[in-house]
């Protein structure tokens, strides 16, 4: 039998990075495939290829036998391959049966008044509605349906175009279990009808009751591939993690001492469970858990940046509650945002200025140019970035692990006790990144407190003291020196998804 | 009509109104409300356009210099002999030739609108003053006759006016390319994703605005029946104005063409009429103008807030 999808080697490359490499993965009609693997693992990298948001730099697809290389999601949906993105992709200022039919809406009358055929989109719209077993008006605004109402329009959408092929990413993230029962009814329905579904996501007893065959992605190669059957939940985990712990955490000298530095107690955000946790003085304390699972969040509001609904925030001892992040700053607080180009650096600004950027409350009034550039050049100096005449160079000229180390630079001028460290490594290669521990090292030796919060396993092994394990907004586990492992690491932190 | 009471421009527009009223006697007047109206025709036209730009999360910054290069390049024609429908329609056709060249410019080259309609603003503006070599030009009676004519005992600049509300209200509202200007306005990279053609969609936008630039542009211009070197200087803002105060957001996605635009229009002209009517201070025009349209669109704003939409 022709297979519906047919990837070979397939590879895609962001920066000179190769994010996917030599996939070759087929799906046959009627089936539905399960895609798993670590985030950053290239899950959603792989069907953004299938689906013509990307174009593949190596390998080739066929589809129903046919060559497959879409340059764009409208010819991807021509030819039957319908993505459902995690994050959806309705209008809500626009109706549910406008969704539906965006790309061709019918129309009627002659062509100077040729006008949407509002009755025969209506009936359409209720025709495809009917086959998700929605029962909602076509006429209705968008933003007026819940979260699973909204994932059952984008799979209409889908249906409605004809797909062949139906590729969910994430889809029950923020569907209650009911919603997510419903959704898993139209899959198997959407099979029985010949076509084909490939199934993204992290809860992995959803993946293995309801997928005929599982893919399992690592650091964007498929390490396996096989029907459901052969696969249970404990060597799902284990083929997701299974990396050699790489030569670059180097050995730190000293330990944490009892003395507390950053003490959050049961502090609340809304909608979210309170979490409490402590840093000590020269402690790394690493923060695991999945995309979603609420760890950025709570540097924020750690940071002042969201609202906090109660509990505390201490450090050194001191609240922070009342405190603007500006002043969290003068206090002693860093956070290394997970979003360099967003919201940590001036791409365009001379590194000079950058740098110096957090620390210039410390500097009074008036600058001094001289003694700026020299408290740089120092900051410089211990992070390691030596890249000629800073105040020639910008953010933009420098490598992934380059702009990280001035960003680290940046926050270093601002003198802080504690250092919150969102994702320090993404996009960072692998030199850059063990200078980067490095320069973590020497500064806790100095005495700070970190809080590392990262997607990757081996990196919270390989630098923590501690390791907590948090989930749906709480912290589910906490793994000290001695037990530390990362296939229970990984099973707790999806553990907070099945539920 | 339910969307007229919540539109907070119609009860800035009702207190306004009220102000003048009480003011001046001539102010609730037909003939000066009729006055009002046709006043309100030339700017409501253009920012109908605007809204459009708008609806994308654009902006044009050149309306008011394409009114001016099109009245200039038809006070040439007609001055050097040209009957006067022909100057009309040359300077009707200044206007998409602009809007074309905004929306390439902005597609094809990647330009943020901001940018290119800025700079347009002045080359367009240079190139009128090029060819009108900075003189003023009168225009011939035939062209004030546009503007006094009366069909149907309404007014041609009414008349043209809603035609282009009702017309542009009927391509938002009931055609796929009305529908699909909300959706790129909403989220243009969510618009690729779903298959839109969103660089066809900018560049009609665009040409759409500049048409409605000239149209508005040759209703003032019969009004005036003259091209001076000013000619529609600082219109953008008037147009801007009164698609913001109908309710257009500057993020796109949201808008209105009526009532929206209508009541725009007519809220900006009724407060120069009533100043002129009571015998203001010229100098206090835009102050009293700019503090109209702030407090409508402060009041938009806390609408959205109470309601939990975007600000």
């Amino acid at each position: 039998m022709t297979p519906r999808v047919e990837l070979r080697d397939v590879g895609k490359q962001f920066a000179g990075v190769w994010v996917l490499r030599g996939v070759t993965l087929t799906v046959p009609p009627g089936a539905v495939l399960g895609l798993v693997g670590e985030n950053g693992a290239g899950k959603s990298t792989l069907m953004n290829v299938l689906a013509g948001v990307h174009r593949p730099d190596a390998g080739t697809i066929r589809v129903d036998g046919a060559d497959y290389a879409p340059r764009s999601p409208a010819e991807a949906a021509a030819a039957g391959i319908a993505l459902v993105h995690q994050e959806l992709n309705l209008f809500p200022n626009l109706s549910v049966g406008e969704n539906l039919f965006l790309d061709r809406l019918p129309t009627k009358g002659a062509v100077p008044l040729r006008r949407v055929d509002r009755p025969r989109l209506r009936a359409d719209a209720e025709e495809a509605l009917a086959v998700v077993g929605l029962a909602v008006d076509p006429g209705r605004p968008v933003s007026g349906l819940s979260p699973g109402e909204r994932q059952l329009v984008e799979v209409a959408k889908g249906l409605a175009a004809g797909a062949r092929v139906l590729i969910l990413d994430e889809p029950t993230t923020s569907l209650t279990r009911p919603e997510a029962d419903r959704l898993f009814a139209l899959v198997r329905q959407v099979r029985a009808a010949g076509k084909s579904v490939v199934y993204i996501s992290h809860n992995l007893p959803d993946v293995l009751g309801l997928c005929d065959a599982v893919a399992v992605l690592r650091d964007g190669a498929l390490v396996a591939h096989g029907p459901a059957g052969e696969f249970t939940e404990d060597r799902l985990i284990t083929l997701m993690v299974g990396r050699q712990l790489d030569q670059v955490y180097p050995q730190r000298a000293t330990g944490p001492t009892a003395e507390p530095l950053l003490e959050l107690d049961r502090l609340t955000r809304p909608g979210a469970a309170p979490v409490s946790l402590t840093v000590h003085r020269g402690e790394v304390v690493g923060v695991a858990g999945l995309m979603g699972a609420g760890r950025t969040e709570l540097a924020r509001a750690v940071f002042g940046l969201d609202p906090v609904t109660a509990g505390d925030v201490r450090l050194g001892g001191e609240l922070l509650a009342a405190l603007t992040p500006a002043a969290r700053i003068r206090k002693g607080l860093a956070f290394l945002t997970e979003d360099r180009r967003g919201d940590g650096l001036l791409m365009d600004a001379a590194l000079t200025d950058e740098v110096s950027l957090a620390a210039l409350p410390r500097h009074g009034p008036w600058l001094r140019p001289g003694r700026l550039r020299q408290a740089v050049a120092a900051a410089a100096i211990r992070v390691n970035l030596s890249q000629g005449r800073l105040d020639e160079r910008t953010a933009r000229t420098l490598s992934g692990g380059n702009q990280q180390k001035a960003v680290l630079a940046k926050w270093l001028l601002a003198g802080p006790r504690v250092l919150i460290l969102d994702e320090p490594t993404r996009g960072v290669d692998v030199g850059a990144r063990a200078e980067i521990y490095r320069t973590i090292n020497e500064l806790v030796k100095a005495g700070l407190g970190v809080l590392l919060i990262s997607s990757e396993v081996e990196e919270l092994l390989g630098m923590r003291d501690r390791i907590l394990v948090m989930a749906g907004g709480a912290v589910r586990a906490e793994f000290r020196r001695p037990e530390f492992d990362r296939e229970a690491i990984l099973r707790a932190a999806l553990a907070g998804r099945a539920a | 009509m339910r969307d007229l009471l919540t539109l907070p421009a119609v009860w800035v527009l009702a207190a306004v109104a009220a102000v003048f009223a009480a003011l001046s006697p001539q102010f609730l007047t037909a003939g000066n409300l009729i006055n009002v109206l046709i006043q309100s025709s030339a700017v409501g036209i253009v920012a109908t356009g605007m809204t459009f730009v708008l609806l994308t999360a654009g902006i044009d910054l050149s309306v008011g210099s394409v009114m001016f290069l099109g009245a200039a390049v038809c006070g040439v024609l007609v001055g050097g002999g040209w009957p006067w429908w022909a100057g009309a329609v040359a300077m009707l056709a200044v206007g998409p030739a602009c809007g074309l060249l905004h929306g390439l410019a902005i597609t094809r080259l990647g330009l943020t609108p901001f940018v290119v309609t800025l700079s347009s603003l002045f080359v367009i503006r240079g190139l009128g003053l090029w060819v009108s070599r900075t003189r003023a030009m009168n225009l011939p009676d035939d062209f004030r006759q546009l503007a006094t004519e009366r069909v149907l005992g309404v007014p041609v600049p009414v008349w043209l006016f809603g035609v282009v509300l009702l017309a542009s209200q009927w391509v938002v509202g009931r055609t796929r390319f009305g529908r699909h200007v909300l959706a790129v306005g909403h989220d243009a990279a969510a618009a690729r994703k779903a298959g839109l053609d969103v660089g066809g969609v900018l560049v009609r936008v665009y040409l759409i605005c500049g048409a409605c630039a000239a149209l508005g542009g040759l209703v003032a211009l019969a009004q005036l029946s003259a091209v001076s070197p000013t000619f529609g200087r600082d219109r953008e803002f008037d147009a801007i104005a009164a698609a913001v105060l109908g309710g257009a957001s500057l993020f796109g996605g949201r808008g209105n063409v009526l009532p929206g635009v209508l009541v725009g229009a007519v809220t900006i002209q009724t407060v120069y009429n009533g100043l002129n009517l009571i015998d203001a201070d010229p100098y206090s025009y835009p102050v009293i103008t700019g503090g109209v349209v702030f407090l409508a669109v402060l009041a938009d704003s806390l609408r959205n807030r109470l309601r939990g939409g975007r600000p």
